[in-house]
């Protein structure tokens, strides 16, 4: 009899992704469905999708979702947290999502301590409307609203979520993990699920910040868009463990 | 046993007796009190109270819980009402119950704080994007800011629709005896769609999105059919004098009340005047209205605000006999001023007051 | 029966209660009644009242558009309420606030120097009951033991060890005109 080697998780359901060649929501969906069966915890797990390119989420994952306006999914999860306290709840969202339109959502959510999980997906664009500045774009990248690069004279500085997350009291763990190739992906599966273990434990808000790519709007095959993820997003997002029971740590 | 209770304080009172534990919120005058109150009286009753970061928050925090199958609130005033749109726009394409309270106040942009009416259109024409309505109660004094409340979870459970409690800043502070319902609600209707965990059945979706213009045109139409039964059996009016009116007065909430004086000193001034005062202003009672006024040689609508439900009025009278009174920016008619435009639109012909059309 | 009223003065003269506590007394005497108090940023700093409705009937309009009693605590409120009550009306002054002659002739006026007798018996924050006690007494619209009884339930906490002295002061302003029962 031949050995299983890959199957796919109960917390996912076999549709299909609609994701883009390479794109890493795929990878991201999956190691948060990976956790979820590990923790036995799919039958009552809420998550709520936000709006962007993962807005689909509640078609993949085996659970009861909601799907939130744009940006609020922090305070949806909120909602569903406080009435249900005894049930694991997550979001997942996007940059443009989490930093931009949702950024008061996610500041009190976290200053709350509310007793939820965030996945955070950075990939330094807005992706699902075709590539536009992100709050997380990287000064002179290229985007089609800032064509000769961002310009930080006129459009600013990206904005470092985990970091100015981490200044609160309310989180009880937030690190900024990657995908860019198979021991990062290993290490944000921990980090994730420590997040997971963290909100079972109730001791705060938890969020796990990812570092994503996204081939299609950057122009790039998968594998040159995690080279570049590499080269020039790790610089300005260190990773690491940003807050955590057994304190901070950053990767070398 | 009646008990004085201040008009915000009463919703929130009512509220808690409804079943309602969860309430998000943020301040903003003249509807705070409400805050306030279920600020102390939630906890005591087990359930939770948040004071959210702002107005788009709370919206969102009452769309997760509704979601998770729980009756819950939210209130503020016209700024943040303007605030909440996107949310509500959501609960009801999402058809997720739940109530949600305007006191209004005088605008539009921050306006003031004194009483006005002038979010009629908001509230029920939808107020936010997408084709959708949610039925809007108006209460005219303290004890129906408590039964509606009521009323407005159960219909809000019955059709799965947020339901709006359109009051003023001058029901939501002032205070009279009310009675509050003898038997709370304990049990809360059964919610099989409710995102709580999917333990022993297929997973529950709460969503807004389809992407497919024929799947959603089919969400529209299913919404349609439902706003549909609701105008034909919602609707409510309260009448007054009505029989054998000449002029139908067509006021709601606090400023019917006024109307009403106007109307009985008319009446004692040998001039048939009526009123006609919708309790739901969505569904507009349009039926009772066309009956009330069938005979009648004129129609007022009186109303804090520049002419806004004289819209519904006109569509349920025809244009033909629809005068219009109102006050803006927070000032409140008086009886006096509505009795003088009742007097304006008739005259003494012959020794007897009668009517000439608009 | 229907009584208007209008309660005005300083934020802090203790207007507000005033009307609260005639409106619940006229409850517990099974009357329909109606309180309507001004609100927002005219309560900081400048004058604050209530509007009062106590009936035998239900009421329809709660407002008070033509008081047919006013009490005044303060210049600015005698200013703005006094012309407003209708010919007959009554109008009590806090006489020791209030020194402005009034002008106009059609209206039963009561001076009472609800400040001098409250500072008598405790402090100048009981003025509000002398002067609710020289109405209770002057009009009987509802009686001394609803409002004593009303203060019993609607006296804070904080305030319940001057119960004693706010019944004094009712009783006060009562004994200005006639005795108190």
């Amino acid at each position: 009899m031949a050995n299983t080697l890959f199957v796919r998780p109960e917390t996912l359901t076999p549709d299909p992704f609609h994701y883009c060649p390479g794109c890493g929501h795929g990878i991201i969906h999956r190691l948060v469905a990976e956790v979820i069966d590990e923790l036995g915890v799919r039958e009552t797990t809420i998550g709520v999708a936000s709006v962007g390119c993962s807005v689909l989420a509640y078609k993949y994952f085996n659970f009861d979702m909601q799907q939130a306006a744009h940006g609020r999914a922090p305070a949806v999860a909120t909602g569903i947290k406080r009435v249900l306290p005894d049930r694991v709840v997550f979001t997942y969202q996007g940059d443009g999502d989490l930093a931009s339109i949702g950024l008061a959502e996610i500041v009190h959510a976290a200053a709350r301590g509310e007793k939820i999980t965030v996945i955070f997906v950075n990939n330094a664009n807005y992706g699902m409307t075709g590539g536009q500045m992100a709050p997380t774009t990287l000064p002179g990248q290229k985007t089609t609203t800032s064509p000769a690069g961002r310009s930080v004279d006129q459009a600013g500085y990206p904005i470092r979520v985990s970091e100015m997350l981490a200044t609160l009291d309310g989180p009880a763990y937030i690190a900024r993990v990657s995908i860019h190739n198979p021991p990062q992906i290993f290490k944000a599966k921990k980090a994730i699920r420590k997040a997971f273990e963290t909100q079972l434990r109730g001791t705060g808000f938890t969020l796990v910040e990812v570092l994503s790519s996204c081939p299609t709007n950057w122009g790039m095959k998968p594998a040159e868009a995690f080279s570049w993820l590499e080269k020039n997003m790790l610089p300005y997002f260190p990773l690491g463990e940003y807050k955590a029971a057994s304190g901070v740590s950053q990767d070398d | 046993m009646k008990i004085l209770m201040k008009g915000n304080e009463a919703i929130g009172e009512a509220a808690v007796l409804a079943g309602c534990r969860y309430f998000f919120g943020y301040p903003i005058t003249p509807q705070t009190e409400l805050l306030e109150y279920l600020s102390r009286r939630l906890p005591e009753a087990g359930g939770v109270f948040l004071q959210a970061e702002s107005e788009i928050a709370a919206i969102n925090m009452v769309y997760g819980a509704a979601g998770a199958g729980a009756r819950v609130m939210t209130s503020s005033s016209g700024p943040g009402l303007s605030l909440k749109q996107e949310g509500i726009s959501f609960l009801a394409a999402a058809e997720l119950p739940c109530v949600i309270v305007n006191v209004m106040r005088g605008g539009p942009g921050l306006g003031g704080i004194q009483p006005s009416q002038a979010d009629y259109f908001q509230a029920t024409r939808g107020g936010g994007h997408g084709d959708y309505r949610l039925p809007v109660l108006a209460p005219a004094c303290v004890q129906e800011m408590v039964d509606l409340t009521v009323r407005a979870f159960t219909l809000a459970d019955q059709y799965r629709t947020p339901v709006m409690i359109l009051a003023d800043g001058l029901l939501g502070q002032m205070m009279e005896p009310v009675e509050l319902p003898a038997a709370p609600v304990n049990e809360l209707p059964a919610k099989p769609w409710a995102t709580t965990g999917c333990k022993g059945r297929q997973k529950n979706i709460i969503n807004t999105l389809y992407l497919n213009p024929e799947e959603l045109e089919a969400v529209n139409q299913r919404l349609q059919e439902k706003f549909a039964a609701i105008t034909k059996k919602e609707a409510r009016a309260e009448e007054y004098l009505v029989e054998n009116a000449d002029i139908i007065v067509v006021a709601f909430g606090i400023v019917a009340r006024i109307a009403k004086e106007a109307v009985k000193v008319a009446h004692a001034q040998g001039i048939r005047a009526g009123l006609v005062r919708p309790v739901t202003l969505w569904p507009f009672p349009e039926k009772i209205l066309a009956a009330a006024a069938a005979r009648a040689k004129a129609v007022l609508t009186v109303e804090m605000n520049a002419g806004q439900m004289i819209e519904d009025v006109r569509l349920a009278v025809g244009n033909e006999r629809v005068h219009f009174y109102g006050r803006m920016g927070g000032m409140v008619p008086t009886s006096k001023a509505i009795l003088e435009q009742i007097r304006k639109i008739g005259g003494i012909v012959r020794g007897k007051y009668a009517v000439r059309p608009a | 029966m229907t009584e208007k009223i209008i309660i005005a003065g300083f934020g802090g003269q203790g207007v507000l209660f005033t009307g609260q506590l005639l409106a619940y007394a006229g409850m517990m005497e099974g009357k329909h009644v109606s309180w309507i108090p001004s609100y927002g940023a005219e309560m900081r700093g400048g004058t604050a009242h209530c509007a009062v409705t106590i009936a035998d009937e239900e009421i329809s309009s709660p407002l008070v558009e033509e008081p047919g009693t006013v009490f005044v605590f303060n210049l600015p409120s005698l200013l703005k309420f006094a012309p407003r009550l209708k010919p007959g009306g009554m109008l009590l002054i806090n006489s020791s606030l209030v020194k402005q002659e009034v002008k106009r002739n059609d209206l039963r006026i009561y001076s009472v120097p609800a400040n001098q007798i409250a500072e008598k018996i405790k402090s100048a924050q009981l003025a509000n009951l002398v002067m609710l006690g020289a109405y209770l007494k002057l009009t009987g619209v509802v009686s001394f033991h609803s409002v004593a009884a009303s203060l019993e339930k609607t006296l804070p906490a904080r305030r319940r060890h001057l119960l004693p002295y706010n019944r004094q002061a009712l009783e006060e302003g009562m004994r200005l005109f006639g005795e108190p029962n």
